[in-house]
């Protein structure tokens, strides 16, 4: 009896490996259709993150290392919105005349529900379900909050001579920077990480909890855009 | 003299009775622990750490590109790509995106996960290419896979 079960045991041990299906995961933009025009994009909107064949870090003009980057993209985030949301978190130095941050917007309760109703007048229902999510949101931190502007965003740029490592450790550090500030904003407002929400909600698909969720998301989305590769053999730099 | 024998003490052997029990264990610990192996790793890949980890729990919809230097010398030591047991060419991509595709259920096609597994030492240029393909193909969800670790500070 043993012999057959140490048998399989061995079978079992050679058949199999302990695989793990777990890293960072990342959604690629749709190709780029060839007509699509440029869009203008404000100074200080762009966080430019540049890597290249010497596994270095440029970021926004500013050699970095790579322990350095995500407290360089939480300050990019929450520059313009600090006080509002966290108390105890003090104020980005903006004096620095290099660095520009994007300027948070308002979103008050007595606009968006205006907003709302012309939407719903004019028959855009999809445009009223998002003005709905930020009237959520309002609600839910009783209290208005601002928001990033449409065109603020994490710009990744990586030579074709880095290596992937580094690629992948600073996919990683972007978005702990968002993590981060995610569980930060959770713990304030709803005494649970947000990590702990999104975990919830994938067990129980409770609407509440994915309220509180896309609220999170509404103060701090996580763009990371991947800008179209270029080579530095055809003279960039 | 003579008249008192030394009595040897037998110890009995242990019984072994409970072993078939201990190693069906051990198999069963082994037969939910580890996953059937699917595929040959023709190429070495050292997986890169990372902290912001995600877990796909349906594992039926992932599909893997690997990229690293060919474990076999004699291929050469270039990273080199491999789909599906074979090496493969950046060209071949977007064909075996729409074959994979086409084993998943029809609701599930647009699920389809894309986990690529490159070693940490590989350059990013091969790894650019083959994101660019798979945009092209629209297999837009890609997992990169990595071990996990601790968050820094």
């Amino acid at each position: 009896m043993a012999d057959i079960a140490f048998l399989l045991l061995i079978f079992w041990l050679v058949t199999t490996t302990i695989d793990s299906d777990e890293g960072v995961k990342r959604q690629l933009p749709p190709p780029v259709p060839p007509d699509m025009e440029q869009q203008e994009v404000k100074d200080g909107d762009v966080y430019n993150v540049r890597t290249n064949f010497r596994d270095e870090l440029l970021v926004e003009k500013e050699v970095l290392s790579i322990g350095e980057l995500k407290d360089g993209a939480k300050d990019f985030l929450i520059a313009t919105g600090t006080g509002l949301l966290h108390p105890e978190r003090p104020n980005v130095t903006l004096g620095d005349d290099n660095m520009k941050y994007p300027e948070r917007q308002w979103v008050r309760k007595v606009d968006l529900m205006a907003l709302e109703q012309s939407y719903i007048a004019a028959g855009q229902p999809k445009a009223a379900e998002r003005v709905r999510e930020k009237l959520i949101a309002i609600e839910l931190f009783g209290s208005d909050y601002k928001e990033l502007p449409g065109s603020a965003l994490i710009s990744l740029q990586t030579d074709r001579s880095t290596s992937y490592d580094l690629y992948l450790q600073v996919q990683n550090e972007l978005e702990a920077a968002v993590n981060e500030l995610r569980d930060e904003l959770s713990l304030a407002k709803f005494n649970e990480s947000y990590a702990s929400l999104e975990e919830r909600y994938g067990r129980t698909k409770e609407q509440s909890l994915l309220d509180k969720i896309v609220a999170i998301r509404l103060v701090y989305p996580q763009r990371i855009s991947e800008a179209e590769p270029r080579d530095a053999s055809q003279g960039y730099y | 003299m003579g008249k008192f024998k030394k009595k040897k003490r037998e110890t009995g052997a242990i019984s072994t009775a409970s072993l078939p029990d201990i190693v069906f264990m051990l198999l069963f610990f082994f037969m939910v622990a580890t996953v059937l192996r699917t595929e040959e790793e023709m190429v070495r890949v050292v997986r890169p750490e990372a902290s912001e980890i995600y877990k796909i729990e349906k594992k039926h919809l992932i599909r893997y590109i690997n990229i690293g230097p060919p474990q076999d010398k004699r291929y050469g030591t270039e990273p080199v790509i491999q789909l599906n047991d074979q090496f493969a060419d950046v060209a071949q991509i977007r064909d075996w995106v729409e074959n994979e595709r086409l084993t998943l259920a029809e609701a599930e096609q647009t699920k389809m996960w894309v986990s690529m597994k490159v070693d940490q030492d590989t350059k990013m240029g091969v790894v650019t290419d083959v994101k660019q393909e798979l945009r092209k193909a629209s297999a837009l969800k890609v997992l990169y896979s990595a071990s996990s670790r601790e968050r820094t500070n």
